[in-house]
């Protein structure tokens, strides 16, 4: 049997998507880093958190954050003692310069820092169009800048507020959970700016990681949980009025 | 068979069409990079990409390898958990190159309030002091030693 025209247009289009297949070739890993091997996530010690701003203007250097734009910040909120559904929260330039000390008037204050909570199912990562943001297999939310359109979507799907328009790139941007540090053995440079411990870099897939031992004797909470996102920052002693 | 008297005419319909999508097949395989769908519905190079970033903050394992003098001194004091780029800032470049980038010296008046001064929200245990009240604009280091910052015989 012959090859007609009319079996090349079989063969050829079969043929086209093999190739693509052949181009792929083994990926180039980053040496001794398993990706199958990790899943990571933070601890937020709220009862160490000072409100010295340290991690956010670690990230801000280690990440060129533009001024204004923060992948991660802190809070500060003070719940009355006659209203606490209502917290009064503030949070002067991220929490980058510190906060004014503020007026005794009672009630609880605390602050919290926030950031992407690396959700395990996330919906900004849901929403985009083109396959620019996912979710590694390593379990980091990240932003693919050369394949992000910039239309805003994960920006707006995002119940934690945690993504921005970088205004250089008009692109998508987030925190990344130091993902040059991480896959190199370091922790975020979040962390290693923290002078009280409190935030600490957690791989839920190490059974040796101080994590597994926090979650079971501690009262640990993650924001939002009835947004069903399976958030992986997790906050001890988070109080109710948080958001 | 009448039904296809004019089966020509459908023929070379079929093999435009044919052609159209070839090329679209064609232009699809050199367009979309390689590593897209490796691991899912991305481009699985961004995330090696993203990795070869140089880090700024060195880590305390790689301050601790040379200034050991310095670690033993934390040691004895409140502030050994507290790693070193947190106060010195990120170091990586001095990490590289120790010989030429220096860290510079710190002005303790500004440095010591971002954790200490006195705030509503800080937690109750944490050492905290009005720095006008409690030193009027001396800098910190003329009383306590950073590293490890109790004063030798007086309160803790």
């Amino acid at each position: 049997m012959s090859i007609t025209r009319r079996h090349m247009l079989l063969i050829l289009p079969a043929a086209a998507i093999a190739w693509k297949y052949v181009l792929a070739g083994a990926p180039d890993a980053a040496p001794n880093y398993k990706m199958s091997e990790h899943w990571w996530g933070m601890l937020i010690d709220l009862p160490n958190c000072i409100g010295c701003g340290n991690c956010v203007r670690a990230c801000q250097v280690e990440n060129d954050v533009p001024d204004e734009y923060f992948r991660t910040w802190v809070e500060r909120y003070h719940v009355s003692d006659y209203d606490i559904e209502n917290p009064q929260v503030d949070s002067p330039d991220g929490g980058k310069k510190g906060f004014p000390s503020g007026k005794a008037e009672g009630g609880k204050n605390f602050f919290v820092p926030k950031l992407c909570n690396h959700c395990a199912d996330s919906p900004c990562t849901q929403v985009c169009p083109v396959g620019a943001t996912f979710i590694s297999p390593d379990g980091v939310v990240l932003v693919d800048k050369t394949y992000c359109l910039g239309c805003r979507y994960c920006v707006q799907a995002c119940p934690y507020g945690c993504r921005f328009i970088n205004p250089k790139t008009s692109t998508a941007e987030k925190c990344t959970l130091c993902y040059h540090r991480i896959t190199k053995g370091l922790t975020t440079a979040c962390c290693e700016a923290c002078p009280t411990g409190a935030r600490q870099l957690a791989d839920l897939k190490n059974p040796n990681d101080p994590i597994h031992e926090f979650l079971k004797t501690h009262d640990v909470q993650v924001l939002k949980p009835y947004m069903a996102t399976h958030a992986k920052v997790f906050y001890n002693d988070l109080d109710g009025s948080v958001r | 068979m009448n039904m296809f008297k004019d089966a020509g005419h459908l023929f070379r319909v079929a093999v435009v069409f044919g052609v159209i999508g070839l090329a679209f097949l064609g232009i699809r395989v050199l367009l979309v990079p390689k590593s897209f769908g490796q691991y899912g519905h991305y481009r699985g190079n961004a995330m090696t990409e993203m990795a070869a970033r140089p880090v700024n903050f060195a880590g305390h394992q790689a301050c601790e390898d040379c200034h050991a003098d310095v670690l033993e001194k934390k040691k004895s004091g409140k502030h050994v958990h507290v790693n070193c780029e947190a106060c010195h800032g990120p170091l990586a470049k001095h990490v590289d190159d120790p010989g030429s980038v220096t860290p510079a010296k710190l002005d303790t008046a500004v440095l010591c309030v971002r954790c200490h001064e006195a705030n509503i929200a800080k937690p109750k245990g944490f050492p905290q002091v009005a720095s006008v009240d409690h030193s009027s604009g001396v800098p910190c280091d003329t009383c306590h030693q950073p590293h490890s910052p109790v004063i030798d015989g007086g309160e803790k």
